[in-house]
């Protein structure tokens, strides 16, 4: 089988996001703000929302496509997907079904997209107060391991102590992201600048983690519109094309009771070759990277398994500068992600990706053709996308 | 009435309700640890599944394991996620490799000072801790080996 590719093929014409509330302060439902963002991505390809025929998202959201279908009135829908796996490491993978779907016929005009209101329901990081687990939480809740940084710390520990890895790493990524909020009137932490200091009296929530290191937990959404490349050229807005996209884990990722072959790890050690393969280029081809902080450990370990620095050389390669928009080696989380924009599950910083190449960000990256965006680092199935310009086809 | 690591009203762990894991619930009220061990290609596994993740047989087996590990990773939890836990302070979880099993991991707590070094290499021991009550269990803890 010759071209089994999605390079090209499709592209992002439009993007929308909500207002972003810390949560439990959003003033409309969830579905409500699904809707307005994607009433806000089909203004901005410039298209009817009744031309929407097919949905993709991850992480079990609320929002079903049929439910989302009649309540806009699209005239027929043709392609739903919901990818599996809770966190946000189905992000990047919900624009790459959505970009399969629009390549081999499926649907024409597929939204991806992601609707959080958590005062409407449970935060992410309580747990259920149930009197009884059984099966993985089983062997994890007893021991007070159950949020999803408690899940997860270890890996990094384990990973830091292997490669003798400092904090000054995971303070450089917070910083990086709490600095380019700062040029980002959407961002929740707009005004709210982070210095070293600050960071490190932080107190601790689970070492090897502070506060700022993790994410917030916030209300709104948001959905970005894949089209055909061909049909992108007649929109409005200039299109990101989707060059490459890859999902998954390697061997035994999710074995229970954290005894996944690969530990110390964000989980994309097998994906990233297949990821650059399919695109066609590699991580100094990159000019801009989005990389999903659940928490900076994860965007460590990610960093280092999408191939631009070796895990030993860490301490030297996560520096603040190096981080910076525009002229670092690596412009990191360039509207602030997850930690000081918004947390609406990573897709903020997929359409901040889109952004970067239009060339409308407010932390733009001087001609930037080439775009990799990190989804949900550390969790069992992750996935990342690498968007261009119509430069790099 | 015994001493636990964590206080009274963490969740209560119970077996699965396909009986998957019952043996090593029950394993630990009979102060053995059991750890599943392949009949046919004799590879260890953790956490318990059906069929054996090397060869894909079915005949997975419940086997005792010396109570001797070594520190594979750690964490220290500050910020309280369960009711439970509100103003305890901090407490030590550890991942446990167990030589004598393959190196398969199990988790638990490292027993003693909450703020004490944790050094990854550790040599541990298993300590059972008994759980009291309407349904009784034991947790595998660990403490520092001399
Ligand atoms: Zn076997």
């Amino acid at each position: 089988m010759s071209n089994r590719t999605l390079k090209g093929k499709t592209a992002i014409a439009g993007v929308g996001e909500t207002i972003y509330y810390k949560h439990g302060q959003s003033p409309d439902p969830e579905f409500v703000l699904v809707l307005q963002a994607i009433l806000k991505a089909c203004e901005d390809a410039g298209i009817s929302p009744k031309e929407i025929d097919g949905f993709a998202s991850y992480s079990n959201d609320r929002n079903e496509p049929t439910r989302l279908a009649a309540a806009l009135g699209i005239n027929d829908l043709r392609y739903s997907n919901m990818n599996w796996g809770g966190g946000g490491g189905g992000v990047a993978a919900a624009i790459g079904n959505a970009a399969a779907a629009v390549s081999v016929g499926f649907a024409d005009f597929v939204v991806a997209f992601r609707g959080l209101a958590q005062g409407q329901f449970q935060r992410f990081g309580r747990a259920a107060p149930v009197p009884t687990v059984s099966g993985g939480p089983a062997y994890m809740s007893p021991y007070g391991v159950m949020s999803p940084l408690q899940k997860y710390a270890m890996r990094a520990m384990r990973f830091m102590h292997e490669n003798k890895v400092d904090h000054s790493v995971l303070r450089a990524i917070s910083m990086a992201s709490y600095h380019h909020a700062q040029n980002n009137p959407r961002a929740v932490m707009y005004g709210r600048p982070l210095s070293e200091e600050k960071y490190d009296d932080s107190r601790w929530i689970t070492e090897p983690c502070r506060l700022f290191d993790c994410c917030q937990e916030n209300d709104g959404a948001a959905a970005c519109i894949i089209v055909s490349a061909e049909k992108a050229k007649d929109l409005k807005q200039k299109p990101a094309y989707i060059l490459g996209a890859a999902q998954g884990s390697d061997h035994r990722c999710g074995a229970p009771v954290m005894n996944a072959t690969n530990f110390p790890s964000s989980s994309f050690a097998s994906l990233a070759p297949r990821l650059y393969e399919m695109a066609g280029v590699t991580p100094k081809d990159v000019d801009v990277v989005q990389s999903y902080e659940n928490f900076t450990i994860g965007v460590m370990m990610a960093v280092v398994e999408h191939g631009f620095c070796e895990p030993e050389e860490c301490n030297e390669f996560f520096q603040l500068e190096n981080l910076m928009a525009p002229g670092g080696r690596m412009p990191l989380n360039t509207s602030g992600g997850n930690l000081a924009e918004c947390y609406m599950h990573g897709l903020g910083l997929q359409i901040e990706a889109v952004r970067q190449i239009r060339g409308d960000s407010v932390n733009q990256i001087p001609g930037a053709d080439v775009a990799l965006n990190i989804a949900g680092p550390m969790v069992h199935h992750v996935s990342t996308v690498i968007m261009g310009s119509e430069a790099t086809l | 009435m015994s001493e636990t690591y964590l206080p009274e009203g963490m969740p209560i762990p119970v077996p699965m309700n396909d009986e998957l894991d019952r043996p090593y619930w029950q394993g630990l009220q009979d102060g053995k640890l059991l750890i599943q061990r392949c009949g046919d290609c004799g590879i260890w596994q953790w956490g318990p599944e059906w069929i054996c993740h090397e060869c894909n047989s079915f005949n997975m087996e419940w086997t005792e394991v010396e109570g001797q590990g070594t520190i594979y990773s750690w964490e220290r939890a500050w910020h309280p996620v369960h009711p439970a836990l509100s103003g305890h302070g901090a407490y030590i979880v550890v991942l446990v490799e167990l030589p004598h099993a393959g190196n398969v991991r199990m988790i638990g707590n490292l027993l003693g000072d909450p703020t004490q070094d944790v050094e990854i290499g550790a040599k541990v021991k298993a300590v059972f801790e008994k759980h009291d009550g309407d349904q009784p269990y034991t947790l595998v803890q660990w403490k520092v080996a001399d």
